[in-house]
């Protein structure tokens, strides 16, 4: 961390997710250590060691542990968070579900990796693609700038009584883990009324004694489910809400989603993450050379605002959707799944490509994207020889499935 | 904490109660005698953590609950770190000011959730030497899903996963020794305890709650999966001490002591032949009923038991 100028350092992503569960005030972090997230335990450990933060350092024996110690301490009334990702995130799987369904707000940050096996530490969204039925809000992220503005967002969301459910920040690991930026970082002040402490609406208290995490029998399990996913839903309203003040008070926002050059693009290519970075310096080079192409970057993937981003892809002659992950035996990719239901749903009939990129750390490039373009261009005049499924920069014997 | 007094008898538990009836564990089940006293020595001033277990499902079925001090289930294998979450979420919350109550913590759940599933999430918690007080109530199988073996199955007994034939004589292998895997952590306070021995268990509860991270092995007689007259289950916790298969022991200040010492050691068959589990040891395979007496005489000289078997009274 370098300060460079009053409120502008230079953290890295995992130093900036850090930053702000110092200035969110903590009360317990419960963290297991793994690449590439792991530095965001150390700068803890280290904030904690210097009295800079005075909060409970759980350093527990597995990611499993991390969560459901979470979820104790956030069910006393604690705040909470745990950081992961890959095969730790993997290994937490079972108690995300847990944690949504008894309404506790467990903030979590994710440096997204690839699965095992082949044993491979770089980026891609696997991990996060595996937890998305799990009833969590995830955000997905560009920069660090916006790995920091989100986590201290998350907690606002997670706690809002109208929400109580437990947030993914999603920051890909390396490319925004890894790497320094300048970061605008607010103060201590600035950040205390921004995320009020509010007594929760339930929480353990021998004064008042409640049974949390009770059995559902067929005749309420139901109810308990359909409540539990409802509030994720319905969360797509507050998540905007806080990011609209959050602009009103300090001036940055990101919205759901948000467009680059779209307002008379033709053919679009939809994705998350920092490689959606590089589509947009590919859209503006396109642009020059007069394609009406542009790009839609999702930040919130749950919920899923297919009723939005409907009216944002209608009138496209192709579209494309870029993912990091694979929905093995499946149609399509997770993110291209929810969009070809969004289109259905909506009668939008437009030609769609699945752009499979960036597994396990493989470079995304400009010439990527440029390439992923003219396929849609080719498409679009119904000239594409290549399948819906189409991999970019993969070595194979079948090359029409390449790009 | 000032205010807490060890408890020794009975007559010393205040008549608040912080588990109800009307919950549906098992005939002659004395999981909830334990409970009962854990939370009347806390004086309800506790926050109970369990795995999934018979304990969790016989006693929370929405709407219904059989809890009347704050209780918490997270999933099967992860109660002690629920617990440790749990109790530093009250540490500092206290510190902060922000709450004024600071409750013992306790997890009590089955042997499968504490010596093969959640072994690690205790192990972690008693190496970080977490203010937790953590209860086995160990059945000797899983009970809940039907009476499978576990890791604290004992030798030679039946169950669902271990049956016997010509080519098995029931479990093949000894229990997993929980106490000494505590002890092993450095836990500040372990104990062994027997529904035989009331105040026995009282005291070391007691010192359980106030000396933490600690560690109570209660070996709870299951009549449903030993297969037992469900009026026998504290003639059966009785026999248990008294043949010198389940010693009663303190691990207190670095040194194990026993609590209950033998001066007339029982036979272990008094022990095994009430069980229907063990049925088949006396039809079949006598040579295993030997080596558990064998078992029994090297814990006795361990624990300077008397080195005789007394004739059953």
């Amino acid at each position: 961390m370098k300060v460079i100028q009053k409120n502008r350092l230079a953290l890295s992503g995992n130093e900036a997710v850090a930053y702000a569960v110092k200035q969110a005030k903590v009360d317990v972090t419960a963290v297991y250590p793994i690449t590439p997230s792991t530095a965001v335990s150390e700068k803890i450990s280290e904030y904690v060691a210097k009295g800079e933060l005075d909060g409970e350092l759980l350093l527990v024996e597995s990611e499993h542990s991390a969560l459901s110690a979470c979820i104790g301490a956030a069910a006393v009334g604690a705040r909470v968070f745990t950081v992961t990702c890959s095969q730790g995130l993997l290994l937490m799987h079972e108690i995300l579900y847990i944690a949504s369904a008894l309404r506790v707000p467990v903030v979590m940050a994710v440096a997204n990796r690839s699965i095992s096996a082949p044993l491979n530490i770089w980026c891609d969204h696997s991990d996060a693609m595996d937890q998305r039925d799990t009833n969590w809000i995830m955000i997905f992220v560009l920069s660090v700038q916006e790995v920091y503005d989100r986590m201290i967002q998350a907690f606002r969301i997670a706690e809002d009584f109208r929400v109580r459910l437990p947030i993914m920040v999603n920051y890909d690991g390396f490319t925004l883990s890894h790497t320094y930026s300048p970061v605008d970082v607010l103060s201590d002040e600035e950040v205390s009324p921004f995320l009020p402490r509010r007594e929760p609406p339930f929480k353990l208290d021998p004064k008042n004694p409640i049974t949390l995490g009770a059995v559902g029998n067929p005749d309420y399990y139901m109810e308990a489910k359909v409540q539990a996913s409802k509030a994720l839903t319905d969360s797509l309203l507050v998540i905007d809400e806080v990011d609209k003040e959050f602009e009103k008070k300090f001036g940055r926002s990101y919205g759901i989603y948000r467009k680059f050059m779209m307002e008379d693009a033709e053919i679009a290519i939809v994705g998350m993450g920092s490689a959606m970075g590089t589509a947009k310096e590919a859209v503006r080079r396109l642009r020059k050379e007069g394609k009406k192409v542009g790009a839609l970057i999702l930040n919130i993937y749950r919920p899923f605002a297919y009723e939005m981003l409907a009216k944002e892809l209608k009138d496209l002659k192709a579209l494309g959707v870029m993912e990091r992950a694979l929905s093995p035996g499946g149609v399509s990719s997770p993110l291209m799944s929810d969009l070809l239901s969004t289109l259905y749903l909506n009668s939008i009939n437009i030609p769609t490509m699945n752009f499979i990129a960036g597994l396990g750390g493989r470079d995304i490039t400009i010439d990527d994207f440029r390439k992923m373009f003219s396929e849609l261009e080719l498409l679009e005049k119904g000239k594409s020889k290549r399948p819906y499924l189409t991999y970019v920069g993969l070595r194979s014997e079948e090359r029409e499935m390449v790009l | 904490m000032s205010k807490f007094k060890l408890i020794s008898t009975i007559k010393e538990l205040p008549i608040e109660e912080g588990f109800s009836p009307g919950h549906g564990l098992c005939a002659g089940c004395t999981i909830p005698t334990i409970i009962r006293m854990v939370t009347k020595i806390a004086k309800g001033n506790i926050i109970v953590v369990s795995p999934t277990g018979c304990l969790e499902v016989s006693t929370s079925v929405y709407p219904t609950t059989a809890w009347k001090i704050p209780w918490i289930h997270v999933a099967f294998e992860n109660a002690a770190a629920v617990a440790s979450g749990v109790k530093s979420a009250f540490s500092v919350l206290k510190r902060k000011g922000m709450i004024v109550d600071d409750p013992f913590v306790v997890v009590i759940g089955g042997d499968g959730g504490t010596a093969d599933i959640g072994i690690q999430a205790m192990s972690g918690m008693f190496e970080r030497q977490d203010k937790v007080t953590y209860i086995c109530y160990d059945n000797e199988a899983y009970m809940n899903t039907g009476i499978q073996r576990s890791g604290a199955t004992p030798y030679g007994a039946w169950t669902t996963t271990t049956p016997f034939g010509v080519k098995s004589i029931g479990k093949a292998v000894l229990k997993k020794d929980l106490f000494s895997i505590a002890i092993a952590h450095k836990v500040k306070y372990a104990a062994t305890v027997s529904i035989g021995y009331v105040n026995d268990m009282l005291k070391k509860l007691s010192k359980a709650l106030i000396n933490t991270p600690s560690f109570i092995h209660y070996l709870q007689p299951c009549p449903t999966g030993w297969r037992f007259d469900p009026a026998l289950s504290v003639k059966i916790g009785k026999l248990a001490v008294q043949t010198g298969l389940w010693p009663l022991l303190e691990y207190e200040n670095g040194k194990v002591k026993v609590t209950v010492s033998l001066t007339k050691r029982l036979p272990v068959t008094e022990y095994l032949k009430h069980q229907g589990r063990f049925k088949h040891l006396f039809k079949k395979y006598p040579q295993i009923i030997e080596e558990l007496q064998s078992h029994a005489d090297e814990l006795a000289e361990e624990y300077g038991f008397s080195p005789l078997v007394s004739t059953p009274i």
